[in-house]
């Protein structure tokens, strides 16, 4: 039997299909990112969004392209929903020329401003003043672009986290808050390092609306984020939206993962945000078992070419050193 | 002098000079936009801003709340996406709040993305001591924004200098931090009307001379003038070279002087452990300047004390005319 699935006026059945191979793009980055790691072939450090996909993706899925985003640190789904292109972004991660940053940036420090990315960000919670500042210029200069704010659990504890959703709401500054809540800061515990029991709670501190949905449902993301950003772009203000999600790796490359057990780990993967779109969509007739097949080979082919680009790539000349320090 | 003025030219403060330099942009540039603390009908912690936000109205003159990381990453955000703001913030000792915006951020942005993007901004802060408002509201922190790749550092000694330099550095694509003195903004001099540049990176030789150079920063320019003139009773003639910004430094106009002179004295208020002095100092011992050197070269800054109180033990923290003086006297013995 098909059911129609309950979305976006802006998401289409061929959107949902593009959705769902961009879902794949992001697992097989990150995943053979992951590898490159383990066999010691990039160097720096890296941290992965394996799990997070929907987030990233269903959020970015219902901005207009004029739209922009403020990453994270663990930023390549938000990079790659957001228009980006995988092959810049390996070719960084490798340091290569051809890279988002000329090799200069590395994991930490992908952006794409021309699409709107104004970048991943080394700093927990530094860049949640940069989407407040970009939603000031739309409103000053009617842009009419909204700005979504990613950040985790960890930086909703930074002072720069309060004082911007409270800058950001007695401007009513077209900004959305999306805490990606995956349960740890590093390996602090969410439930250890805060007292209220939903970040989303806070929203009330700041006088705006806090919503928390299944970061993991591509679906109940779609909608939230979709109602958030429509709000933000009629005038209404920021709105702060709590996914809770898990990351599936460690934190970051070096990280035995002794601050969570096997049991937690497995509960979380059950609920992969990737199976539960395919099954979503499968259900309500969008996709065949076949196509959903297509689709995700199509994704690992283009991250298997993105390897052979960045592998192809050369490596920055030393005269660049000095290039760019100013404009 | 380098920069001559026609006595003609009618006289207003620092302060006013800084506030028409920001009033004549905003008014032809409507990308131009401040934001800070108090800056609305307040005008100011100083009164900087008094009568702007009449003229302007509230969203281009943005009064915002106390939070210093918020509207320093404001400004960066808005500086990113296409907007030219000036950051006032109350006292330069609060960039220490402000300090992962501007080091982290700001200063990198461009560099990190590759060479996209840019930061046009100004950080606009008064700085140093005298007012007696004691340790957390005096200091002198410009060494620490000139160690950092990516901003540059602006520090005027007078009328005319500030607003020509303020020009600049709202024309500037780089984030640019603009200490004005709070001693400076009751003193006045001689400013054009129209709008005009000071390149950022050229230092001002404000007085002439063959003995000794001192090379001075903020309100030290003018002490370091103040003991010059005394100094000419007893035939020791004092260049004062003024620097302007010490990010990007005119290593140049030092370098010529000292080769002149063959003497070297640096002043600045800031402490002197890891003051921008050192900076100059060992510019000077790694160029051709080194062999024309007579003397040993000296650096008076502020002693390694937060700044006090109470106003002998204040005045006692920073260099003084007579410490000026005494160190040109040192330093011109042999000559």
């Amino acid at each position: 039997m098909v059911t129609k699935l309950n979305l976006p006026t802006s998401i289409t059945d061929e959107k949902l299909k593009d959705l769902y191979k961009e879902m794949w793009l992001i697992r097989y980055f990150d995943e053979k990112v992951d590898q490159f790691f383990a066999k010691g072939l990039i160097h720096g450090t890296t941290h992965l969004c394996v799990g997070q996909e929907a987030s990233a993706a269903g959020s970015i899925a219902v901005l207009e392209s004029r739209d922009k985003i403020v990453s994270t640190h663990r930023g390549h789904g938000h990079c790659i929903s957001k228009e980006g292109d995988v092959n810049k972004m390996m070719a960084e991660l490798f340091g290569r020329e051809t890279g988002y940053c000329k090799g200069k940036g590395g994991s930490m420090h992908i952006a794409d401003v021309e699409k709107g990315n104004l970048g991943a960000n080394g700093i927990v919670g530094g860049g949640i003043p940069l989407a407040v500042g970009a939603a000031l210029t739309s409103k000053m200069r009617n842009e009419d672009y909204v700005v979504l704010c990613f950040f985790g659990d960890g930086a909703s504890n930074e002072g720069s986290f309060h004082e911007s959703v409270n800058l950001a709401a007695i401007w009513d500054l077209p900004v959305v808050f999306i805490c990606e809540n995956n349960q740890y800061g590093m390996s602090g515990p969410v439930k250890d390092m805060t007292r209220v029991e939903h970040i989303a709670d806070r929203a009330k501190a700041y006088g705006i609306p806090g919503e928390i949905v299944d970061g993991c449902d591509m679906i109940d993301i779609m909608n939230s984020v979709d109602n958030a950003v429509r709000r933000a772009r009629e005038g209404g203000g920021p709105t702060l939206i709590e996914m809770k999600t898990y990351r599936w790796k460690g934190h970051s490359k070096s990280d035995a993962k002794k601050y969570r057990t096997r049991e937690e780990e497995n509960e979380w993967r059950a609920k992969d945000g990737i199976k539960r779109f395919k099954e979503a969509l499968i259900t309500s007739g969008v996709l065949t078992e076949e196509e959903a097949k297509a689709l995700q080979e199509e994704a690992n082919r283009e991250i298997e070419e993105a390897v052979r680009f960045a592998e192809a790539s050369p490596e920055p000349s030393i005269d660049t050193l000095e290039e760019d320090v100013y404009a | 002098m380098t920069t001559t003025i026609a006595e003609k030219t009618r006289e207003i403060t620092y302060l006013e000079a800084v506030r028409e330099a920001m009033s004549q942009e905003m008014r032809q540039n409507s990308d131009v936009f401040i934001l800070g603390e108090d800056i609305g009908v307040y005008g100011g912690a100083f009164g900087v801003t008094r009568g702007m936000i009449e003229e302007f109205g509230p969203e281009r003159v943005r009064n915002t709340p106390i939070s210093e990381a918020a509207i320093s990453g404001a400004a960066v955000g808005a500086a990113l996406t296409g907007m030219r703001p000036i950051l006032e913030l109350q006292f330069s000792d609060f960039i220490t709040i402000a300090m992962d915006q501007m080091v982290n951020q700001a200063a990198k942005t461009r560099y990190m993305f590759g060479g996209k993007g840019k930061v046009p901004m100004v950080l606009r802060t008064p700085a140093g001591s005298g007012t007696g408002a004691a340790a957390q509201h005096s200091q002198s922190l410009e060494a620490w924004m000139a160690h950092i790749p990516g901003l540059k550092v602006v520090q005027p000694s007078t009328a005319y200098d500030v607003k020509g330099l303020l020009k600049a550095a709202m024309d500037d694509d780089n984030p640019v931090v603009f200490y004005e003195h709070k001693l400076l903004y009751r003193t006045s001099g001689h400013v054009p009307e129209e709008q005009y540049s000071i390149p950022l990176g050229k230092a001002d030789v404000k007085r002439e001379g063959t003995d000794v150079t001192i090379v001075a920063t903020a309100i030290m320019v003018h002490k370091a003038l103040e003991a010059a003139a005394e100094l000419e009773k007893e035939g020791i003639s004092v260049e004062v070279i003024d620097p302007r910004t010490i990010v990007p430094l005119d290593e140049e106009t030092i370098i010529e002087s000292v080769k002149k002179t063959g003497r070297l004295i640096v002043v600045h208020e800031a402490v002197k452990r890891g003051g921008i002095g050192g900076e100059i100092a060992s510019m000077i011992a790694e160029s051709e300047a080194f062999d024309y050197l007579d003397a040993p070269i000296k650096r008076l800054g502020g002693l390694a004390v937060p700044i006090p109180y109470n106003p002998t033990l204040e005045k006692a923290a920073i260099p003084q005319v007579p410490d000026i003086i005494a160190a040109v006297r040192e330093t011109v013995k042999n000559k």
